[in-house]
């Protein structure tokens, strides 16, 4: 009875109810080491799991949908995986790891003991949201899990418990919430002119409309509402002020989690929505991808002007995460498969890299007495070398060196600009001016940590915990997968669009 | 000033289209530098706030934009009840005509949250979860939140819960609370036969203890509802429901293993999993409530 059972196609559910339940037990468990060990157990099997579906996804070059429960597609719940969703999942799995890993010292040290295992809550819950989130295909899922992705965002921020990170955590609440309430209004009003709530319907009764021109302008509306809100949540360029104070008043594990996979999953709920509810036609026929497009250029200049303009670390840091959610945008607006490709290859090599350069980051504030200005931060790296190592390997990784993760999504992005017709200009002057002013502000910085500070006396070197130069290594080593065998990566990439936009 | 100019000042004052006019030098010397606009400045975001009137027009000219679209979307969209709507599709069909049969609850809304869309009322079941845990992560009174001014206002506070006279209150509690927190359970249980199931009834049941702890103070809820307490309920509920359903999700997916008996329809003892879940859900919704209410108050549970 159980031999034709595919194994594989269950792992979606598998991951999804396990990082819950791993959440659940975490609420029984009172001392954080044990929560931590938890958390760490479950990932680990999430990322073995999401790792071997992946592997034979991408293998058979297929996708399936999982009916969850005993009742088929517009009745019941379903999830649905391709290769691309299984890229996203093991992607998150392994830098969830690496991350709690090497920021698990910030999380003992900042946040109260008995707290502690709460911590780990939300962390176990934000991953399962996340999951859920890439693998859904059911439009009122989706929102279900975008609220537990807020809230629990909003406990890591504040999960420090110092005034500045209760202001950041109100901001982010407020400006999460707009999101989430928009997309909320689009999910009903979209529900009403289709009559479903799966992706696959939807699509049907979306292009059904198109065809009869019949509630024209509430589609336009809930396009539009459904974008900004998740544009919103994704910090796209007008809608970016949360991130800075947020970020630099959490513990930087939760910075790096946030800006490096929180803010990603909400974007692949995007792609996943264009190619499976919109249809990249209607999508282009109603000039959405156009305003995304000139958003995320304006996100590209702007964030990395904010970011020359920043001395705390952590806050450039987070201007830094604007300008690069803007390259992702502008490559979903070039509405062309070789753009999104670029786009989703982007989203890797930025998950990779930020949440790299957060705990580095988190490293030099502990090891300079809590200081977070670039000035106070000069010398830090040639105490803690490791740690400097991997800060420079981000920083260039960012400004777009080649053999790193970033050179080769600009490449792309160069690359898809020649099919996108009329915004190769654009792209190409947006893509140059932006990659010579994240260089104008990450050098400095870099610069900065190495420079020794004259007339003043040496500092002891700073010994770093196992798992945080473990985690290191293992981000740097990443970075130079995705920055040398990057082939591989992107063919799954394309097929999986190409899937995807059947 | 000098009467004579080097090539070089001359060439630099040409440039700066100075030697057109007469007396250049001394009109330089003596004009003031015309105040130009800012235009960065006159845009930013600070100029905006500081200056309240721009700040209430533009939100208020903002706010109105979004009635007005929202509004002629609202008259675009389908009339409601229409029975010609798009939402009146096979979807609804089929949830009303085979609800009962494929469910077996008389109640088609508990049928449809908790079997054929059990997944996100999972989700939602979470969320209240979380939201719960993130109000103790805030309050919880530890030694980072918590001062010596603050302990000293809390044990006042027991002083009058313990010997004030409020004869009213505690007797119309104690009267009212048991009725209210059996109703809740009456709702919960009855959720598949009639309107109302976990969401509702765990909202009753959680009002009936925030009545009790409000006429008895918290340190009388504490002999039978602490925080333990509280961990254990709720983290119980929920894998009481994480199991059901990973079982039911499991093999309805695979078509593997045997259906759940669902029973007569009507009868209490009915509609499969959809009473189990219900009562997982009611005790998560009451202890939230409850959790909420006490954390608030006092800092604790």
């Amino acid at each position: 009875m159980m031999e034709h059972i595919n194994w594989i196609h269950n792992i979606p559910f598998f991951s999804i109810f396990l990082a819950m339940l791993s959440g659940i037990l975490t609420a029984l468990v009172k001392n954080g080491k044990t929560a931590y060990k938890i958390h760490m157990g479950m990932v680990l099997v999430v990322c073995i799991m999401s790792g071997l579906l992946l592997v034979s996804l991408s293998a058979k070059n297929e996708m399936f949908t999982f009916m969850m429960g005993h009742f088929p597609a517009p009745w019941g719940n379903e999830l649905r995986a391709g290769p691309l969703e299984a890229l996203m999942a093991t992607t998150f799995s392994v830098v969830m790891l690496l991350t709690v890993s090497g920021g698990s010292q910030f999380i003992f040290k900042d946040v109260v003991e008995e707290k502690q295992s709460l911590y780990f809550i939300m962390l176990n819950a934000l991953f399962g949201a996340m999951l859920a989130l890439v693998y859904t295909n059911d439009i009122f899922t989706a929102y279900v899990f975008i609220e537990i992705n807020t809230i629990a965002s909003c406990a890591l921020i504040m999960a420090k418990g110092t005034p500045q990170s209760m202001v950041g955590t109100t901001h982010y609440l407020v400006i999460s919430l707009l999101g989430s309430g928009l997309f909320l209004l689009g999910v009903c009003i979209l529900y009403s002119i289709t009559g479903h709530l799966l992706f696959p319907q939807m699509q049907e009764g979306i292009l059904e409309l198109i065809k009869t021109e019949a509630y024209r302008m509430p589609l336009l509306v809930v396009t539009g509402f459904m974008f900004i809100g998740i544009a919103i949540k994704s910090a796209l360029f007008p809608f970016h002020s949360m991130l800075p104070g947020a970020y630099q008043a959490a513990i930087p594990t939760s910075s790096g989690i946030l800006s490096g996979l929180v803010l990603k999953s909400y974007i692949i709920l995007g792609i996943k929505l264009i190619y499976c509810v919109f249809s990249a036609q209607v999508m282009h026929t109603l000039k959405i991808t156009e305003v995304l497009f000139a958003f995320g250029l304006a996100g590209m200049v702007m964030g990395s002007v904010y970011a020359m303009k920043e001395r705390k670390m952590k806050r450039m840091l987070a201007y830094s995460s604007v300008a690069q959610i803007g390259y992702i945008y502008m490559g979903i607006g070039m509405a062309s498969p070789v753009g999104m490709t670029a786009a989703c290859f982007h989203i890797l090599a930025h998950a990779v890299t930020k949440t790299l350069l957060f705990i580095c980051c988190g490293s030099f504030v502990e090891d300079s007495d809590g200081k977070e200005k670039i000035y106070h931060m000069r010398g830090v790296a040639l105490r803690n070398p490791l740690a400097g190592i991997g800060y420079t390997i981000g920083a260039l990784s960012m400004i777009g060196i080649p053999l790193l993760a970033g050179f080769i999504s600009k490449i792309y992005f160069a690359t898809a600009s020649v099919y996108s017709s009329g915004k190769m200009a654009a792209v190409l002057i947006v893509l140059g001016v932006s990659m010579v002013l994240n260089a104008l502000y990450f050098l400095p910085s870099v610069i900065a940590i190495w420079t020794p500070v004259k007339g003043e006396e040496k500092k002891p070197a700073v010994t770093n915990s196992p798992a945080f130069a473990t985690s290191i290594v293992g981000f740097i080593i990443l970075n130079l997968i995705l920055g040398i065998c990057y082939r591989p990566i992107t063919h799954i990439i394309q097929t999986s669009i190409e899937l995807l936009a059947q | 000033m000098k009467d004579k100019k080097s090539f070089w000042e001359h060439l630099k004052a040409w440039v700066d289209g100075e030697e057109v006019i007469l007396n250049a030098d001394k009109y330089i010397a003596t004009r003031t530098p015309k105040e130009s606009l800012n235009w960065h400045k006159f845009f930013s975001v600070q100029n905006v706030k500081e200056n309240k009137r721009n700040y209430a027009v533009l939100s208020v000219g903002i706010t109105a934009l979004f009635i007005g679209i929202m509004l002629s979307v609202v008259d675009a969209l389908p009339e409601f009840g229409s029975p010609y709507n798009p939402s009146n599709n096979e979807v609804m069909v089929r949830y009303l005509e085979k609800g009962i049969e494929e469910t077996g609850a008389v109640n088609f809304v508990a049928g449809m949250i908790l079997d054929y869309r059990a997944f996100d009322t999972f989700g939602e079941a979470n969320v209240l979860f979380l939201a719960v845990m993130c109000v103790v992560l805030l309050l919880k009174k530890d030694k980072k939140n918590y001062s010596a001014k603050e302990e000293q206002e809390n044990q006042e506070d027991d002083f009058f819960d313990t010997n004030e006279k409020r004869p009213i209150l505690q007797i119309g509690a104690k009267m009212l609370a048991p009725m209210v927190i059996l109703y809740g359970i009456y709702v919960v249980l009855n959720g598949h036969l009639s309107p109302g199931g976990g969401f509702s009834g765990g909202s009753i049941i959680g009002a009936g203890l925030i009545l009790y702890a409000s006429a008895y103070g918290q340190k009388k809820m504490q002999t039978f509802f602490t925080f333990k307490t509280f961990t254990k309920i709720c983290a119980g509920g929920l894998l009481t429901y994480c199991a059901c359903k990973s079982y039911s999700f499991f093999t309805g997916a695979n078509h593997v293993g045997y259906e759940i008996p669902k029973g007569i329809p009507g009868n209490i003892l009915s509609a499969g999993f959809i009473l189990p879940l219900n009562i997982c859900v009611g005790l998560i919704v009451a202890c939230t409530m409850y959790g909420f209410y006490a954390l608030f108050t006092k800092g604790d549970i």
